[in-house]
């Protein structure tokens, strides 16, 4: 139990050199930043401020000093804000996140029933229309599904306001759009891991012994589901973010993904670095709590 | 390490000599699913599109016309049988845009997933074969890759290399692989322990022809699935860049550009974004439709 313990402190470690290492390959990758910062300056400017930023120094040497700065949660000022790019990504995370257990809440009380009932019941007219449903929201670009809502709901039938994120009754459409992007997700999770679960042998034991098919469906069945179900959910938790940032852009949301956004149209790298870069660690880090969550969880290994 | 959607979908397909009897078997069960021949029909007419676009298309996607701007689709009150999806807020033909905009959603489509296959496969390969450092380097580049939404690392890399078609389908496909090197390298850890494998290395095999002469041949099934349903995400994803304004740079019109106008007008004119919408739905549902009775088919456990 120690030494996975101390395995998986080491890979995060690891990850998280390397996840630092992509974010500094954003801004060098066009093998020139100077240009890519400020691609009007005069070229003696820019060899001045090349020179004063240190971008002449061997690669390695400006990685190091990068690590370095990361550490201590510095990645320069935001060019446009004219303030610390880490602070102010800071500033737009709880929006951001307030948005996505918003949405994967209505996404886990919506997959979690039809899910079960799709498996318990395979190949029902219901599960033929819920997998059928699950390709349409798997086929759906959000933003798309964004501006349906819209129109529907703030132009047609003025029930909603079209952006923003001031009111409680602005939060719903938001929370629909990526909610409609993460439950099929979800759905053909829940679907696939009880199918796997119910057709073993202590589920048909459980019936035989005359236990109730709610107790044994809830009870029995769902417990051993959770734990692939545990993993996949921390997994896409990455692709439920991006989902996030492109629904903040739609309805004008002032979360982390619309900051990130309008910085790359400005061009303001520090802000872009500093947003990838909580991103990536946050993601890291819920799949770090997961991969403990399943250590304990799993009695294979907890006895161990 | 994680547990992928289709890593445990499909099992290693036996020997190379029965697989010309399993691909008819394959396209009967393909063809008897109405869905599935529902999304290849879809697929059909829009790579017709694409490919014959200035032949389908009823009018030159460019031309503007102030006169004939926000016209409405025709069965609606002001609409022309000249438009038959209307009009944008310039007067370009919405249709005769979506038509070519089929060219660079299937280009991008189609090329992203080349790189992301090509890269995939082989470390995979790679990964799976030589247990040890290797192994442990590539999947450590997995977890790095995992830790980003594509979305996001794709839309931070194209706005530094400056927006291009050959960016775009460069950084999709250097961002999308993961899943490739996943699913070939659990395939060739089944299969590594296999008997033909045993009986090729003890006639004296190299580890290359091991490779790509016994066990790459045997991951081609899951291949083609996976990359059925990674064009769907590449299509996905490319609209999403574009939506977001970070596109292919160029004036041809894409799918994800005439959403992200349309947005601007959608008190006016629901059509601008609604249309463009509904092809990448139906392209995306097509794709993924396909791919789906694909792993069925392909699939030997499914009768």
């Amino acid at each position: 139990m120690l030494t996975l313990l101390v395995r998986r402190v080491v890979r995060l470690a690891v990850v998280l050199a390397g996840v630092t290492l992509v974010t500094f390959g954003i801004l060098h990758v066009s093998g020139d930043p100077i240009s890519l910062m400020m691609p009007e300056a005069p070229e003696a400017d820019r060899a001045a401020l090349r020179q004063a930023m240190g971008f002449n120094e061997p690669l390695p040497v400006q990685f190091a000093r990068f690590l370095a700065n990361t550490a201590r949660g510095d990645f320069g000022n935001s060019f446009f804000h004219r303030a610390p790019a880490l602070p102010l990504v800071l500033e737009r995370m709880p929006t951001t996140l307030l948005l996505t257990v918003l949405a994967l809440g209505l996404s886990l009380a919506i997959a979690l029933p039809v899910g079960i009932l799709s498996a318990v019941r395979r190949n029902s007219l219901f599960d033929h229309g819920a997998t059928f449903v699950v390709f349409l929201g798997t086929s759906m670009p959000v933003f798309w599904t964004g501006i349906m809502l819209i129109i529907l709901f703030a132009v047609q039938l003025r029930l909603l306001p079209v952006s923003g994120w001031e009111s409680w009754a602005a939060l719903v459409l938001p929370t629909l759009t990526l909610a409609t992007f993460s439950t099929p997700l979800l759905l053909r999770i829940v679907r696939s891991s009880m199918l796997e679960v119910i057709s073993l042998d202590y589920v048909r034991t459980a019936r035989a012994k005359g236990v109730s098919e709610r107790i044994v469906i809830w009870h029995h069945a769902l417990i051993n589901a959770a734990l692939p179900l545990v993993t996949v959910a921390g997994l896409q938790f990455g692709i439920l973010l991006g989902g996030a940032i492109v629904t903040e852009t739609v309805f004008a949301v002032p979360g982390l993904g619309r900051l990130i956004v309008s910085a790359i149209r400005q061009l303001d790298f520090p802000i872009v670095q500093a947003g990838v870069f909580v991103v990536a660690l946050l993601v890291v880090l819920v799949n770090f709590a997961v991969d403990l969550l399943y250590l304990y969880l799993n009695p294979q290994i907890r006895v161990r | 390490m994680s547990i992928g959607t289709y890593a445990t979908s499909s099992v290693a397909v036996g020997g190379d000599s029965v697989r010309g009897a399993e691909g008819s078997r394959a396209w009967r069960k393909l063809a008897r699913n109405p869905a599935a021949l529902a999304g290849a029909l879809i697929l059909l007419a829009v790579i017709g599109a694409a490919v014959f676009a200035p032949y389908v298309a009823p009018q030159d996607p460019a031309r503007q016309s102030l006169i004939r701007r926000f016209t409405p689709p025709v069965w609606a009150h002001g609409g022309s049988a000249s438009y038959l999806l209307g009009t944008d807020q310039v007067g370009r033909d919405i249709l005769s845009r979506i038509v070519y905009g089929a060219r660079v959603s299937l280009v991008v489509g189609i090329s992203a997933v080349l790189v992301s296959l090509t890269v995939g496969v082989t470390l995979g390969l790679l990964s799976g074969f030589f247990h040890g450092r290797v192994d442990t380097v590539i999947m450590t580049v997995v977890d790095v890759t995992l830790s980003f939404p594509q979305l996001l690392l794709a839309l931070a890399f194209v706005a530094a290399l400056g927006p291009s078609l050959l960016t775009i389908i460069v950084v999709l496909g250097l961002t999308g692989w993961e899943r490739y090197a996943r699913v070939v390298r659990a395939e060739v850890l089944a299969l590594r322990e296999k008997d033909f494998v045993e009986a090729a290395r003890a006639i004296g095999a190299s580890p290359a022809r091991l490779l790509l002469g016994h066990l790459l041949p045997n991951t081609f099934s899951s291949i083609i699935v996976m990359s059925t349903l990674q064009v769907a995400q590449a299509i996905l994803q490319e609209a999403a860049l574009s939506f977001l304004g970070v596109g292919t740079g160029s004036a041809h019109p894409t799918w994800g550009q005439m959403i992200a106008l349309g947005r601007d007008f959608v008190s006016v004119a629901w059509w601008l974004a609604t249309f463009p919408g509904l092809a990448i739905l139906l392209t995306v549902l097509a794709i993924n439709l396909v791919g789906d009775r694909l792993r069925d088919a392909l699939d030997p456990r499914v009768g």
